[in-house]
Protein backbone atom coordinates (compact mmCIF):
# COMPACT_ATOMS: atom_id res chain seq x y z
CA UNK A 1 0.00 0.00 0.00
CA UNK A 2 1.35 3.46 -0.86
CA UNK A 3 -0.28 4.72 2.28
CA UNK A 4 1.48 2.54 4.59
CA UNK A 5 2.63 3.96 7.97
CA UNK A 6 6.09 2.20 9.11
CA UNK A 7 7.51 2.36 12.39
CA UNK A 8 10.64 1.29 13.63
CA UNK A 9 11.75 0.41 17.18
CA UNK A 10 15.68 -0.64 18.33
CA UNK A 11 14.59 -3.19 21.41
CA UNK A 12 16.87 -2.83 24.19
CA UNK A 13 18.36 -6.37 25.23
CA UNK A 14 21.11 -5.09 28.28
CA UNK A 15 17.64 -3.07 30.02
CA UNK A 16 14.84 -5.78 31.19
CA UNK A 17 13.04 -2.88 32.94
CA UNK A 18 12.73 -0.99 29.89
CA UNK A 19 11.11 -3.65 27.89
CA UNK A 20 7.61 -2.73 26.78
CA UNK A 21 8.83 0.77 25.22
CA UNK A 22 8.53 -0.07 21.82
CA UNK A 23 4.95 -1.75 22.15
CA UNK A 24 4.11 1.23 24.54
CA UNK A 25 4.90 3.72 21.34
CA UNK A 26 2.81 2.01 19.05
CA UNK A 27 0.11 1.67 21.69
CA UNK A 28 0.03 5.40 21.61
CA UNK A 29 0.42 5.86 17.80
CA UNK A 30 -2.48 3.28 17.04
CA UNK A 31 -4.88 5.20 19.02
CA UNK A 32 -3.58 8.57 17.48
CA UNK A 33 -5.15 7.25 14.33
CA UNK A 34 -7.98 6.01 15.97
CA UNK A 35 -8.15 2.08 16.00
CA UNK A 36 -10.57 -0.04 17.91
CA UNK A 37 -9.40 -0.42 21.82
CA UNK A 38 -9.71 -4.33 20.64
CA UNK A 39 -7.16 -4.03 18.02
CA UNK A 40 -4.95 -1.95 19.89
CA UNK A 41 -5.09 -4.27 22.12
CA UNK A 42 -4.34 -7.21 20.73
CA UNK A 43 -1.16 -5.74 18.90
CA UNK A 44 0.04 -4.38 21.76
CA UNK A 45 0.01 -7.42 23.71
CA UNK A 46 1.32 -9.48 20.96
CA UNK A 47 4.09 -7.01 20.30
CA UNK A 48 5.33 -6.72 24.10
CA UNK A 49 5.22 -10.19 24.24
CA UNK A 50 7.57 -10.57 21.40
CA UNK A 51 9.85 -7.72 22.93
CA UNK A 52 10.04 -9.90 26.12
CA UNK A 53 11.55 -12.75 24.39
CA UNK A 54 14.16 -10.59 22.41
CA UNK A 55 15.46 -9.07 26.24
CA UNK A 56 15.23 -12.48 27.65
CA UNK A 57 16.78 -14.96 25.30
CA UNK A 58 18.35 -12.86 22.13
CA UNK A 59 19.97 -9.84 23.65
CA UNK A 60 17.49 -7.37 21.70
CA UNK A 61 16.68 -6.71 18.38
CA UNK A 62 14.86 -4.47 16.09
CA UNK A 63 10.51 -4.41 16.04
CA UNK A 64 8.70 -2.89 12.89
CA UNK A 65 5.18 -2.05 12.45
CA UNK A 66 3.47 -1.37 9.45
CA UNK A 67 -0.03 -0.39 9.76
CA UNK A 68 -2.48 -0.36 5.83
CA UNK A 69 -5.45 -0.10 5.70
CA UNK A 70 -6.40 -3.84 5.65
CA UNK A 71 -3.80 -5.48 8.63
CA UNK A 72 -1.37 -4.10 11.13
CA UNK A 73 2.67 -6.31 10.48
CA UNK A 74 4.56 -6.60 13.14
CA UNK A 75 8.11 -8.22 12.25
CA UNK A 76 10.30 -8.49 14.66
CA UNK A 77 13.80 -9.55 14.25
CA UNK A 78 17.20 -10.61 16.76
CA UNK A 79 20.22 -12.07 15.95
CA UNK A 80 19.51 -14.64 18.74
CA UNK A 81 20.76 -18.09 19.61
CA UNK A 82 17.61 -19.08 17.34
CA UNK A 83 14.72 -21.58 18.41
CA UNK A 84 15.31 -25.13 19.20
CA UNK A 85 12.40 -26.36 18.90
CA UNK A 86 9.29 -24.36 17.28
CA UNK A 87 6.45 -26.48 18.36
CA UNK A 88 7.58 -27.10 21.65
CA UNK A 89 7.82 -23.66 22.56
CA UNK A 90 4.20 -22.85 20.61
CA UNK A 91 2.76 -25.24 23.76
CA UNK A 92 1.65 -23.13 26.74
CA UNK A 93 3.91 -23.71 29.74
CA UNK A 94 7.10 -24.51 27.95
CA UNK A 95 9.77 -22.02 28.80
CA UNK A 96 13.56 -21.99 29.12
CA UNK A 97 13.79 -18.77 31.23
CA UNK A 98 16.00 -18.38 34.01
CA UNK A 99 14.66 -17.79 37.61
CA UNK A 100 16.02 -14.77 37.71
CA UNK A 101 13.53 -13.95 34.66
CA UNK A 102 10.44 -15.93 36.23
CA UNK A 103 10.97 -13.99 39.55
CA UNK A 104 9.99 -10.55 37.66
CA UNK A 105 6.50 -12.66 36.22
CA UNK A 106 8.01 -13.73 33.27
CA UNK A 107 8.77 -17.16 31.75
CA UNK A 108 5.11 -18.73 32.00
CA UNK A 109 5.42 -20.45 28.66
CA UNK A 110 2.90 -18.31 27.28
CA UNK A 111 4.98 -15.65 25.27
CA UNK A 112 4.57 -16.98 21.79
CA UNK A 113 1.04 -18.73 21.90
CA UNK A 114 -0.35 -15.25 23.43
CA UNK A 115 1.11 -13.67 20.13
CA UNK A 116 -0.50 -16.40 18.15
CA UNK A 117 -3.80 -15.88 20.19
CA UNK A 118 -3.70 -12.35 19.52
CA UNK A 119 -3.17 -11.82 15.59
CA UNK A 120 -4.24 -13.64 12.58
CA UNK A 121 -0.91 -14.52 11.52
CA UNK A 122 2.36 -15.85 13.09
CA UNK A 123 5.03 -16.90 11.52
CA UNK A 124 8.62 -18.04 12.84
CA UNK A 125 11.51 -18.52 10.72
CA UNK A 126 14.50 -19.20 12.91
CA UNK A 127 17.96 -20.11 12.22
CA UNK A 128 19.71 -21.74 15.40
CA UNK A 129 22.94 -20.32 16.33
CA UNK A 130 21.95 -16.73 13.93
CA UNK A 131 18.78 -15.57 15.10
CA UNK A 132 14.85 -15.14 14.38
CA UNK A 133 12.25 -13.22 12.95
CA UNK A 134 9.03 -13.53 13.71
CA UNK A 135 6.16 -11.94 11.43
CA UNK A 136 2.54 -11.46 12.65
CA UNK A 137 -0.36 -9.69 11.23
CA UNK A 138 -3.67 -8.57 12.76
CA UNK A 139 -6.56 -8.04 10.22
CA UNK A 140 -8.92 -4.60 10.30
CA UNK B 1 -18.88 0.14 38.97
CA UNK B 2 -16.18 2.45 38.95
CA UNK B 3 -12.84 2.20 40.31
CA UNK B 4 -12.98 5.29 42.30
CA UNK B 5 -15.97 3.81 43.88
CA UNK B 6 -13.91 0.69 45.68
CA UNK B 7 -12.37 3.59 47.80
CA UNK B 8 -15.50 3.41 49.88
CA UNK B 9 -14.99 -0.17 50.29
CA UNK B 10 -11.61 -0.76 52.37
CA UNK B 11 -9.15 0.17 49.20
CA UNK B 12 -6.65 2.80 49.17
CA UNK B 13 -5.34 4.25 45.69
CA UNK B 14 -1.76 4.85 45.12
CA UNK B 15 -2.63 5.94 41.63
CA UNK B 16 -5.83 7.32 40.21
CA UNK B 17 -5.38 9.26 37.03
CA UNK B 18 -8.83 7.53 35.94
CA UNK B 19 -11.43 6.88 38.89
CA UNK B 20 -14.15 7.29 36.54
CA UNK B 21 -13.24 4.21 34.70
CA UNK B 22 -15.60 1.18 34.66
CA UNK B 23 -14.55 -1.99 36.09
CA UNK B 24 -15.76 -5.24 33.86
CA UNK B 25 -15.15 -8.12 35.89
CA UNK B 26 -11.48 -9.39 37.65
CA UNK B 27 -8.69 -11.55 37.39
CA UNK B 28 -6.34 -12.61 39.15
CA UNK B 29 -2.71 -13.72 38.57
CA UNK B 30 0.98 -12.82 39.21
CA UNK B 31 2.79 -14.58 35.65
CA UNK B 32 2.27 -11.82 33.49
CA UNK B 33 2.11 -13.76 30.53
CA UNK B 34 -0.85 -15.41 31.91
CA UNK B 35 -2.16 -12.41 33.07
CA UNK B 36 -2.03 -10.94 28.95
CA UNK B 37 -3.34 -14.18 27.62
CA UNK B 38 -6.36 -14.54 29.91
CA UNK B 39 -7.30 -11.12 31.68
CA UNK B 40 -10.24 -9.15 29.72
CA UNK B 41 -10.00 -5.41 29.11
CA UNK B 42 -11.16 -3.48 31.66
CA UNK B 43 -11.23 -6.14 34.65
CA UNK B 44 -9.69 -4.91 37.44
CA UNK B 45 -6.65 -6.98 38.16
CA UNK B 46 -5.42 -8.89 41.56
CA UNK B 47 -1.55 -9.17 41.94
CA UNK B 48 0.92 -9.18 44.52
CA UNK B 49 3.56 -8.33 42.06
CA UNK B 50 5.31 -4.68 42.45
CA UNK B 51 7.86 -4.29 39.63
CA UNK B 52 7.56 -1.96 36.74
CA UNK B 53 6.55 -4.92 33.97
CA UNK B 54 2.62 -4.74 36.03
CA UNK B 55 2.34 -1.15 34.71
CA UNK B 56 3.69 -1.79 31.08
CA UNK B 57 0.58 -5.16 31.61
CA UNK B 58 -1.90 -3.30 33.00
CA UNK B 59 -1.34 -0.49 30.25
CA UNK B 60 -0.90 -3.25 27.26
CA UNK B 61 -3.76 -5.73 28.47
CA UNK B 62 -5.80 -2.26 29.21
CA UNK B 63 -7.11 -3.38 32.86
CA UNK B 64 -9.32 -0.83 34.15
CA UNK B 65 -7.23 -0.96 37.75
CA UNK B 66 -4.31 -3.03 39.32
CA UNK B 67 -5.20 -4.05 42.90
CA UNK B 68 -2.06 -5.14 44.90
CA UNK B 69 -3.19 -7.20 47.44
CA UNK B 70 -2.03 -8.52 50.77
CA UNK B 71 -0.66 -5.05 50.98
CA UNK B 72 2.02 -5.54 48.46
CA UNK B 73 4.19 -2.17 48.69
CA UNK B 74 5.17 -0.62 45.38
CA UNK B 75 8.03 1.37 44.86
CA UNK B 76 7.57 5.12 44.69
CA UNK B 77 9.24 5.83 41.45
CA UNK B 78 6.84 2.59 40.18
CA UNK B 79 3.98 4.72 41.65
CA UNK B 80 5.08 7.91 39.51
CA UNK B 81 5.47 6.20 36.30
CA UNK B 82 1.68 4.58 36.71
CA UNK B 83 0.69 8.34 37.22
CA UNK B 84 2.45 9.14 34.41
CA UNK B 85 0.86 6.17 32.16
CA UNK B 86 -2.42 6.71 33.56
CA UNK B 87 -2.60 3.66 35.54
CA UNK B 88 -4.82 3.09 38.35
CA UNK B 89 -3.24 1.72 41.43
CA UNK B 90 -5.14 0.66 44.07
CA UNK B 91 -4.20 -1.70 47.86
CA UNK B 92 -6.17 -3.99 49.29
CA UNK B 93 -4.53 -5.10 52.94
CA UNK B 94 -6.70 -7.87 52.84
CA UNK B 95 -5.04 -11.38 51.55
CA UNK B 96 -6.14 -12.19 47.67
CA UNK B 97 -9.01 -14.71 48.71
CA UNK B 98 -10.63 -11.97 50.87
CA UNK B 99 -9.98 -9.24 47.99
CA UNK B 100 -11.57 -11.10 45.67
CA UNK B 101 -14.33 -11.80 47.95
CA UNK B 102 -14.65 -7.74 48.50
CA UNK B 103 -15.15 -7.11 44.58
CA UNK B 104 -17.21 -10.06 44.01
CA UNK B 105 -19.53 -8.03 45.84
CA UNK B 106 -19.03 -5.27 44.21
CA UNK B 107 -18.54 -5.99 40.96
CA UNK B 108 -20.71 -7.34 38.21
Amino acid sequence: MSDALVFHFDVDGENFTSAGQASTQVKKNLRQLGLSPATIRQVSIAMYEGEINMVIHANGGTADVVVTEEYIEIVLKDHGPGIKNVEQAMQEGFSTATDSIRSLGFGAGMGLPNMKRYTDSLEIDTVLGEGTTITMRVNL
Amino acid sequence: MKVADLLAHGFRALSLPDGDREIDGVYIGDLLSWVMGRAQMDNAWITIMTNVNVIAVASLADTSCVILAEGAVMPDDLVKTAKEKDINVLVSDEPIYETALALAGLVS
